[in-house]
């Protein structure tokens, strides 16, 4: 991945994306003694996926509280806990129990203020580890950040890097309203430069990775990666791509992807979450609505995830959603008009 | 009057003029809620709207023990939760007839009506919504030792919901100040306790969760007041959740879509019998703090209240079409 531009002057460091996550949760520990996690089994036993690993023993089991196994009730204590002064971190073991838990999160947590004329607030961050690839099959691999994207209320971002993974979940605890934050469980491991100290990374605004002239591809979270791998592919046979990441669903950063498509005519979108009625059906009306439309040479692409729950065998799971190959050749295919 | 052993526990406990304001509480929601009914039938509030008309008892004496820094969830029957804890009818009014003087700005209407600012973290559509917030503003209390306590209301359906499950267990293991009040009125919509509860004291669910739980005579101010007063000071004292059953009877139909197919005339007027405004007159009487002409003095003034409220909401202000989005997030800080 292309580098950032970087102030020298900030001190980085390489860190996992998960261990980015501990340290923007330790750093909110430390800072302000409303903040509290909780979640199942994130304290001695450090979260099912070593997230919050040691912080129970540095701030304790009442800051770093673990729930007994009840999503629908644990997420309303958080709202609650939100609607009266403390800022919570709410960890999901895994995003698809999130479902047991709908009730607070789009009826209670993202309407309390409009329900209430704006006399009420909920800042609440919601962690879920999502994604597939971990041969965990249909109940613990899927996405689905198109379902919280479309609750007014909420804001849903999905960070593709150890550094926006901390900004991101920075910039969501300082959010007055809550915020559902997707991380890719193939990515925990995944390292990077991470700056040092407190720093936000802004909610609703994507990133450019790669620069290119022929073609868009807008990815999220994972596919990001996989975009990035296409294109180098492409580069070589002369084919220029532009990969953005997108960061946020909820808002989503027009601006940067009419931009991008003015440019080049031509976009794919790259999303794990099942492929109708999601993320890229969003993008490409926005992009049909709009002044990028009279640009486009060729049509819109989506690659998303099949018409299937997760499968358990490993290579139905890959072909299940996007890989780089897929990428590549959907590319390939609409840089050279063969669509 | 001597008070001794006989005299009912809230005429011991509180003073005069604590029990004169919960009369006038009582009264002020009975006239608010058949206002509204009124104003229903005239066309002047659209939706629908679950009347508490015959439950004054529980919703005033159970916020009897809190202050404004104590919280309350509230549920879809939740005029009388609104108005123990402190709103003015006449917001609440400017709320049922959508204006931008409502307490929530037009934005909520009759099911979401609260004073957040005292206390009231709102009314609730979802039956069982509320009952885990309530555990987290007790977390909240807890963490940071503000001493509050939290009174969650709900309803007998609400108690075979998962939720009132999953947070009393969770108040519960964590020690929470949080009261549990069970609003039994015999039904959810159409639906019998005996037709939907497997145990028949819905406080006997608090053995589950370690916890005590009494069932009271719910139209019996006296007897609320006891209960939960006990259980609040206990919250207050770091013991932990309790939970109160107000066996209670709502006189009208569950909501304006209701009709009556699952109760008879005979049920509904046992309980008009029973009217616990009438029953607070009479012990305020009985032992010397109120006479007649004192209690319909303060009649009097309640329905002038709810009388004025609802000029004051007629006189309100409709929201601006193109504020349809405001509320959704914070506005931005500029
Ligand atoms: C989750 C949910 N299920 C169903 C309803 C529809 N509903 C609204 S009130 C109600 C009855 C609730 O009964 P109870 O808890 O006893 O309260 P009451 O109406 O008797 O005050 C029902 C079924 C709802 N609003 N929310
Ligand atoms: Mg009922």
């Amino acid at each position: 991945m292309n580098a950032p531009t970087r102030n020298p002057e900030i001190q980085t460091r390489e860190l996992s994306y998960a261990e980015a996550i501990r340290e923007a949760m330790g750093m909110a520990l430390a800072r302000d003694e409303r903040v509290i996690l909780m979640g199942e089994d994130i304290g001695v036993y450090g979260g099912a996926f070593q997230v919050t690993g040691d912080l129970v023993e540095r701030f304790g089991p009442d800051r770093v509280r673990d729930t007994p196994i009840s999503e629908l009730g644990g997420a309303g204590v958080a709202v609650g806990a939100a609607l009266t002064g403390l800022r919570p971190i709410f960890e999901f073991q895994f995003s698809d129990f999130a479902t047991l838990a709908m009730e607070q999160i789009v009826n209670q947590a993202a309407k309390m203020r409009y329900m209430l004329g704006g006399e009420a607030s909920v800042p609440l961050v919601f962690r879920m580890p999502a994604g597939s690839g971990t041969g965990a099959a249909a109940q613990h691999s899927q996405s689905f950040e198109a379902w919280f994207g479309h609750v007014p209320g909420l804001k849903v971002l999905q960070p593709s890097t150890p550094e926006d993974a901390k900004g991101l979940l920075l910039a969501a605890l300082e959010d007055p309203d809550p915020v559902v934050v997707f991380e890719h469980k193939l990515l925990y491991k995944l390292k990077g430069h991470v700056p040092d100290g407190w720093y936000t990374t802004p909610i609703g605004k994507a990133a450019v990775r790669r620069e290119g002239r022929d073609l868009t591809i807008v990815a999220s979270a994972i596919m990001v990666h996989r975009a990035l791998a296409a294109a180098e592919k492409l580069a070589e046979e002369g084919i220029d791509v532009e990969v953005i990441d997108l960061r946020s669903v909820r808002p989503i950063d027009h601006e940067t992807i009419i931009a991008s498509v003015r440019k080049t005519g031509r976009l794919i979108c790259v999303y794990e979450g099942v492929r109708t009625l999601g993320i890229g059906a969003e993008i490409s009306a926005m992009i049909a609505e709009s002044e990028a439309f009279d640009y486009l040479d060729a049509p819109i692409l989506r690659l998303g995830g099949v018409e299937a729950p997760i499968p358990y065998n490993p290579e139905l799971e890959k072909a299940a959603v996007p890989q780089a190959p897929d990428i590549e050749a959907a590319a390939r295919k609409l840089a050279r008009k063969e669509v | 009057m001597a008070k001794d052993d006989n005299t009912p526990f809230a005429i011991r406990r509180y003073d005069a003029e604590t029990l004169r304001e919960a009369l006038r509480k009582m009264y002020l929601i009975r006239f608010f809620e058949e206002g509204a009914e009124d104003s229903y039938t005239r066309g002047l509030i659209h939706g629908t709207m679950h009347l508490s008309i015959g439950q004054e008892a529980s919703a005033v004496a159970s916020c009897l023990p809190l202050t404004d820094d104590d919280k309350i969830t509230s549920t879809h029957r939740g005029h009388g939760h609104c108005i123990g804890k402190g709103a003015e009818v006449g917001r609440m009014f400017a709320e049922f007839f959508g204006k931008e003087e409502g307490y929530c700005h037009g934005r909520g209407g009759s099911m979401h009506i609260a004073d957040v600012t005292k206390g009231n973290l709102g009314a609730n559509g979802i039956v069982g919504g509320g009952i885990p917030i309530a555990v987290g503003a007790a977390l909240t209390a807890k963490q940071l030792g503000t001493g509050a306590v939290t009174i969650c209301f709900f309803g007998d359906g609400a108690n075979n919901e998962g939720a009132f499950h999953e947070a009393l267990n969770i108040a519960a293991v964590w020690k929470l100040p949080v009261v549990f009040v069970c609003e039994n009125n015999k039904y959810g919509m159409s639906t019998s306790t005996e037709r939907s509860t497997a145990v028949k004291d819905i406080a006997q669910r608090a053995a589950a969760y370690s916890m005590p739980g009494v069932t009271v005579d719910g139209n019996d101010f006296s007897a609320v007041a006891e209960a939960v007063q006990e259980a609040v000071d206990r919250a207050r004292r770091g013991e932990g959740p309790s939970l109160v059953e107000n066996l209670t009877y709502r006189w009208r139909g569950h909501s304006k879509s209701d009709r009556n197919r699952y109760r008879t005339k005979d049920e509904i007027d046992s309980w008009i019998a029973r009217d616990p405004i009438l029953r607070f007159r009479e012990e305020l009487a009985a032992h010397g703090v109120l006479d007649a002409s004192g209690a319909d003095a303060i009649e009097a003034a309640a329905r002038r209240e709810v009388e004025d409220g609802i000029a004051f909401a007629k006189g309100g202000t409709d929201p601006t079409i193109a504020d349809v989005t405001k509320y959704v997030y914070a506005e931005a800080r500029s």
